[in-house]
């Protein structure tokens, strides 16, 4: 861009995930923003008028100009500031591929599964939900075996676009544990992918955004307790 | 450079997902061998190249496999990067907005279409899959608005990515999510327009074939 400043805006919650993924983003490039937190029961104008399709964050404002979906917003920032260190996303056709397509099983096969263990409610939906979100696990650690090729992480020396994607859910797998008593990366099932964990929250731009897990596990407790209730509300009208 | 070796795609002649890839492949002028699937009864070769997933379309290009119809698309740009430049090369807030509504055709659209047809009709569930086929439509009617193309005025990634579901307009109707004529008469006239080209005309399904596939589809897979 020419002439003066490119003004960045990040509209997001402290609890998303994949606001966090921007925010990392922008960190790991050393790129300067202003945060702006929305209560997504009650959304900005701003949210309404950036993001008129979804209504949802992350969306980052560039100049003025809105772009949404987190994954799309990491290439944005690849593409529209080449100077701001290494790229994401390598170069060649075959391996962008490959990295979009482990991004892209983040968000459909292990986000999903944890998602569906969250809103278990039987004792078999928690055991399928568990089995899931195992097998999810255990995918995504063959693909870090396959894509570091014994470095740190999923991009080789340097944080990659799949580094990027799964670390914005760095703080709510620990929240995760916390509140569900379930260890999604377990040292024992998936080496490498508790050892990606440990050293990527520990990266000094990972640090400058990461949520505070301790309000993390209070949310989802109080949202735990909230379908609890719900249920319970729903069988004792079923039962009268 | 790779690009001279040998191009495989694996596919289903209905999937609008495999009818992206032809279109991006003819836009290039690439060579290919076309092999139909049979998924109820999947090939060896088919599991080998997506074993994650074991869907199509699945492009084999110089003994490697890439999946996932839209990453599919993005690889044969970056390969072949012309003729046809399906994602601007030197605007990065164009190639982000492509990529937005091109990921709003499967999310939303595809989705919408699925429970249309894998639904009892008259039930409260497909009665709102009809209300949200009519907004994802209307949707992408007003983002489309007066334009030749979704990119502008050259045939690109968005319009890739959503020609082939023009084929289901008449299945939709069939199953009550109106008339296309009416909903989003521009687009039926971009549907027309992208037709013109080879590339979309020699890959789209026909619409009546399509719509009795889905019958089958639904006395197969849809809820009894």
């Amino acid at each position: 861009m020419a002439g003066g400043g490119d003004e960045l805006k990040l509209l997001g919650m402290f609890a998303s995930p994949f606001a966090l993924r921007v925010k990392l983003a922008l960190s790991f490039k050393g790129l300067s923003f202003e945060y702006v937190e929305e209560d997504l029961r009650n959304k900005s104008e701003l949210l309404v008028v950036a993001n008129p399709v979804h209504r949802k964050v992350p969306v980052l404002i560039h100049n003025g100009l809105p772009v949404c979906e987190s994954m799309v917003i990491v290439q944005y920032l690849d593409e529209a500031f080449p100077g701001a260190g290494a790229p994401f996303l390598p170069s060649d056709p075959y391996d962008r591929a490959v990295a979009r397509f482990w991004a892209s099983y983040i968000d459909e096969k292990l986000f999903s599964a944890w998602v569906a263990l969250f809103a278990a409610k039987t004792e078999e939906e928690k055991a399928e939900g568990t089995k899931q979100t195992l097998a999810a696990a255990e995918t995504l650690e063959g693909a870090l075996r396959e894509c570091s090729k014994g470095k740190p992480f999923f991009g080789g020396d340097a944080i990659g676009y799949v580094d990027v994607a799964l670390g914005g859910f760095a703080a709510y797998v620990h929240a995760f544990e916390e509140v569900h008593g379930l260890r999604q990366f377990d040292a024992a099932r998936t080496p490498l992918l508790a050892a990606w964990l440990a050293r990527f929250v520990e990266l000094d731009s990972a640090k400058a955004v990461m949520p505070d897990v301790g309000r993390l596990v209070e949310r989802g407790k109080m949202m735990q307790a909230q379908a609890a209730a719900a249920t319970a509300a729903t069988a004792a009208a079923k039962a009268s | 450079m790779a690009a001279t070796e040998e191009v495989t795609l694996l596919d289903l002649w209905a999937s609008p997902f495999g009818q992206r890839c032809r279109i991006a492949l003819a836009e290039k002028k690439v060579e290919y061998e076309y092999i139909e699937q049979n998924l109820a009864d999947k090939s060896e070769l088919l599991l080998r190249s997506n074993p994650v997933h074991k869907k199509i379309p699945v492009l084999l290009h110089a003994g490697r496999s890439i999946c996932e119809s839209l990453l599919i698309v993005e690889y044969i740009d970056e390969t072949w990067p012309s003729p046809s430049p399906l994602l601007p090369a030197d605007d990065p807030y164009a190639r982000a907005r492509a990529r937005f509504w091109a990921r709003y055709v499967d999310d939303k659209l595809f989705d919408c279409q699925t429970r249309l047809w894998k639904l009892k009709s008259g039930e409260p569930a497909h009665e709102q899959a009809k209300e949200d086929l009519v907004q994802a439509l209307t949707t992408l009617e007003a983002e489309l608005g007066d334009r030749d193309y979704f990119g502008g005025e050259a045939f690109g990634f968005v319009d890739v990515a959503l020609v082939p579901f023009t084929a289901w307009f008449h299945t939709y109707e069939k199953f009550g999510g109106g008339v296309a004529e009416e909903l989003c008469p521009r687009l039926v006239a971009w549907a027309h327009r992208c037709k013109e080209r080879n590339s979309v005309a020699m890959a789209i399904a026909d619409p009546h074939k399509l719509y009795d596939f889905v019958l089958y589809l639904k006395q197969k897979f849809g809820a009894k």
